[in-house]
């Protein structure tokens, strides 16, 4: 069995960063596993702008942002497999991948977890109604009309405000086809504000908070959808629906974290982020198998999955060396105004960045983090809201050895 | 295609298809016309893929002599047509002393049908059994199993057309008249001529009946919904767990696992006219969730991956609302017709030996003719996700695109796609490939592979994008290229 220093599952922004950081920490004998034909990941069909404001201070479409770290991959010779699809890893860091050519098997000293995420489906939020042709989730669609040249309808609504849903209304009003509404669960938007403006109120199309679909018409392609609004409880109110004809519909419901993988090797997953419970080294519960991007918490731009994963590399460097990390014996736990932190554990003994959510929009709020009824550290904001990520970071020595760290939205 | 039929089979649900096998065992030339574009596309698809014990059907009535037989033989037909089956046995729970009883009464009733092997469990036995069910105590019927309905009625389909039998897709017939001796059946597009026609339409089986000349049927629909799990759920759950039935032997809401690892919750009953009707309703979909949650602790929305409905096609009395026993006949009105009414649940379990007796009613006007060249096995192709390692490498070396995995959630590769597109039907529908290989089953739904089975399918047939169907007829997935 070839053995590698480290193995990275997924050519992505996570994948890539890490790669990249990892061979500039010296650690050279690397190998990126990547499922598709090319590396760059989901970026590959985000071919609009806006990519790389905080990181490179320019407005990049998707593949620019990933030439930017593929480039370096390939200045700097970092082996990557693409068309292998990663089958199996196990908790003593074995990783099957099946490729065209045949079965490889890799002992790695370190495995980095960095497959991204999946979108939410229909069945997953349980939308009733019949089961048409013309109902997508936002990335599919994304994916026929980018990168398969396939127009998916012409008359379509959007269910959620998620930040790829409203990239769709915008990418579909652009080709021709009439987006008639976007209809939002929540009463309050679940995307950036900068995706509303610029790809719903510049396009002309009405937003709806607090509306679901609660009806799918059409047996064969879709012809409509029934919309109520929902009260407090997110319960339809009778009396308020509304139809509405389209033969398209798109779904932004949400993404999950694609964990599969890490559930095989052992891994443990937080219930909130649905994705690893990791230390401030971005190792999991299994020693050597650690995690970045958008596999660890759903991002809201590819900017902080990049910083991410470079963090993460300084740690398995560390450990490709030391065989070992200190220990993290200290939680991190948010009240109920958080929805998760990353990381979920800390030594108390070095820097980190705390990133979290928060469950619902504050204005003129503050983000306390306390230890023992200590305040470490407080942040005011103007507003805070789930849509973005809060990313804080936390000196060593405001800490103290024991006791967990407790973050509330005040 | 003949210009004259020695039989014509109306419908392509498991019953006609596994009259389709039965009948291509003789040298008879056989047609069969689906008004889908696809076998199964009704009830036979849309069930718990149950093999039933045959406990809660009346001694003597077809039902019950059907279920038995069919359930007893069923190791040797899995064997022969290659589907996956598990013997699970089966979880029949209860709560109150009216459950008890009941469970009592059945446990009786299945004795007289000739079940064997079933047990009044108490909580420990039944935790033994299976750790997640539901229940106070239970029957455990041990010969009760599990099947894939999809892959079963395809596999009888397939080895029905290995034998020469012919499928018809998107054939509604329309009437049905009686000239010189022979059936002249018209479909939209064309009319067939045959000296035999079976009466196989599920849902629609009363009007084909009519059409025939035979009246007076009554067909019910018991609409039912369901919500698949992940198969992070199945992991819990051994063996069907089904509540105590009611008095007249029909079950509510029960836990269902797959052959595959998923697990099915329902199905709810509720009447409904229109019999093309499978959507699926808040109401029904959060009463599953109360009543799935009785049976199976893990009836959790993070493993909801689908909803789907199917609608059971009761022959009722309609004066009194009685459900009556299937109808298998040969009747003198209609001469050379082989009339199947009332073909419900347990009509999975009971495809085969229907099968038979149709084609013993055959038997009685005509002398049939073996068939030298009929062969009973169906070579099912590998699965690259169920082969150990050294399996999966030995595939890879025959054939690169075992190496390419299309459907990651299901581990479907290429090879399998492509085997699923050039299938021996001639199906060319997205669902036909998912149905075929399992790909956009799993978790995600298709949103990795889905894009890739589309651009295949164009690939493989040459189609245009705007030709590309979901499953029916007018389910146009795509309305043209972005840029020509």
């Amino acid at each position: 069995m070839e053995k590698k220093d480290v193995i990275i599952v997924g050519g992505g922004p996570a994948g890539l960063a890490a790669a990249v950081e990892l061979h500039k920490l010296g650690i050279t004998d690397i190998l990126i596993l990547e499922r598709e034909r090319n590396l760059g990941g989901i970026l590959r069909q985000c071919i609009h702008d806006g990519f790389g404001l905080t990181r490179f201070r320019e407005s990049l479409s998707g593949p620019e942002y990933a030439r930017r770290f593929i480039d370096q991959v390939v200045e700097r010779n970092i082996p990557h497999l693409t068309e292998a699809m990663v089958i199996d890893i196990t908790s003593d860091r074995r990783v099957t991948v099946s490729t065209r050519e045949g079965i490889l098997e890799f002992q790695a000293g370190a495995v980095v977890l960095a497959m991204g995420c999946r979108e939410r489906t229909r069945g997953a939020v349980g939308i009733p109604g019949n089961r048409p042709a013309g109902i997508w989730t936002a990335g599919v669609a994304q994916s026929y009309i980018n990168l398969h040249n396939t127009m998916v309808g012409r008359e379509a609504v959007i269910l959620g405000s998620g930040d790829i849903g409203m990239i769709m209304a915008r990418r579909l009003t652009l080709e021709g086809a009439r987006v008639k509404a976007v209809f939002e669960l929540m009463p309050y938007g679940s995307g950036l504000p900068r995706n509303i403006q610029q790809c719903l109120e510049d396009y002309g199309i009405p937003l709806f908070l607090s509306h679901t679909i609660t009806d799918i018409k059409g047996r064969s392609r879709l012809e409509g959808v029934t919309v109520a609004q929902v009260d407090e409880n997110l319960q339809a109110i009778p009396g308020t629906e509304k139809d509405w004809t389209c033969d398209t519909l798109i779904l932004s419901v949400g993404l999950i974290p694609e964990n599969e993988l890490s559930l095989a090797a052992g891994v443990v997953l937080d219930s909130r982020t649905r994705g690893p419970v990791v230390d401030e080294n971005y190792q999991t519960n299994v020693a050597g198998i650690f995690a970045a991007g958008n596999v660890l918490q759903v991002h809201d731009l590819v900017d902080f999955v990049s910083l991410e994963a470079e963090n993460l590399a300084g740690s398995v460097a560390r450990f490709v060396r030391e065989n070992r990390l200190p220990e993290c014996g200290i939680g991190i736990r948010g009240d109920s105004s958080i929805l998760h932190t990353i990381p979920q554990r800390i030594s108390a003994a070095s820097d980190f960045v705390l990133s979290l959510r928060v469950r619902r929009p504050f204005r003129n709020c503050e983000v306390r983090i306390t230890q023992g009824g200590k305040t470490i550290k407080t942040v005011a904001l103007a507003k805070a809201i789930p849509a973005e990520m809060i990313r804080i970071p936390i000196k060593a020595s405001a800490l103290s050895g024991t006791g967990t760290l407790e973050v509330a939205v005040l | 295609m003949p210009e004259n039929w020695d039989v014509i089979i109306i419908g392509a649900g498991v019953v006609g298809c596994a009259i389709a096998r039965e009948l291509s065992r003789y040298r008879l030339r056989i047609g069969v016309l689906e008004k889908e574009m696809d076998v199964a596309c009704g009830n036979s698809s849309r069930n718990s893929g149950v093999l039933h014990a045959g406990f809660t059907y009346r001694k003597g009535s077809l039902k019950a002599l059907c279920c038995v037989e069919g359930n007893r033989e069923f190791e040797v037909v899995a064997e022969e047509l290659g589907v996956p089956f598990k013997r699970s046995g089966k979880l029949v729970v209860g709560f109150t002393d009216k459950d008890r009883a009941s469970l009592e009464r059945f446990k009786a009733v299945g004795e007289g049908n000739g079940v064997v092997g079933l047990e009044l469990v108490d909580k420990k036995r039944l935790n033994e059994l299976d750790s997640s069910a539901g229940g106070e105590f239970a029957m455990y019927s041990p010969s009760s199993g599990i099947l894939d309905p999809m892959v079963y009625t395809l596999a009888l389909a397939e080895n029905a057309t290995q034998n020469g039998a012919i499928f018809l897709f998107d054939r509604e017939v329309t009437g049905i008249s009686r000239r010189d001796g022979l059936y002249e059946l018209a479909t939209p597009t064309e009319t067939f001529t045959t000296r035999w026609v079976v009466n196989a339409a599920g849902m629609n089986c009363a009007r084909v009946s009519s059409m025939l000349g035979i009246h007076g049927y009554t067909i019910r629909g018991f609409k039912g919904e369901y919500i698949i799990l992940d198969k992070k759920a199945g992991v819990f759950l051994n063996m069907p767990v089904y509540p105590a039935p009611n008095e007249k032997g029909g079950f509510a809401t029960h836990a269902t696992p797959t052959v595959h690892g998923n697990v099915l919750i329902g199905p709810d009953s509720y009447v409904t006219e229109d019999f093309g009707d499978f959507s699926v309703t808040k109401k029904q979909m959060d009463g599953l969730v109360t009543d799935g949650l009785r049976m199976f602790a893990q009836v959790k929305r993070e493993y909801f991956i689908r909803n789907f409905a199917g609608i059971r096609p009761k022959l009722v009395d309609p004066a009194t609302g009685e459900i009556l026993d299937f109808v298998c006949e040969a009747r003198a009105e209609a001469p050379n017709t082989i009339n199947l009414v009332g073909i419900e649940s347990p009509g999975l379990t009971s495809a085969l030996p229907l099968a038979r007796r149709a084609v013993a009613l055959m038997a009685e006007k005509e002398k049939l003719l073996a068939n030298p060249a009929f062969n009973p096995r169906r070579q099912a192709a590998p699965r690259f996700g169920e082969q150990d390692i050294e399996g999966k490498k030995k595939l890879i070396r025959e054939d690169p695109d075992y190496g390419e995995i299309i459907c990651r959630c299901e581990t479907v590769t290429k090879a399998e796609i492509l085997q699923a597109i050039r299938n021996p039907l001639g199906v060319r529908t997205v669902s036909a490939i998912k149905n075929r290989t399992r790909a956009t089953m799993g978790r995600c739904q298709g949103g990795y592979c889905e894009t890739r089975i589309a651009a295949l399918i164009q690939e493989e047939t040459g189609c245009r994008v705007t030709d590309v169907l979901l499953n029916q007829k007018d389910s146009r997935m795509f309305s043209g290229r972005v840029r020509e």
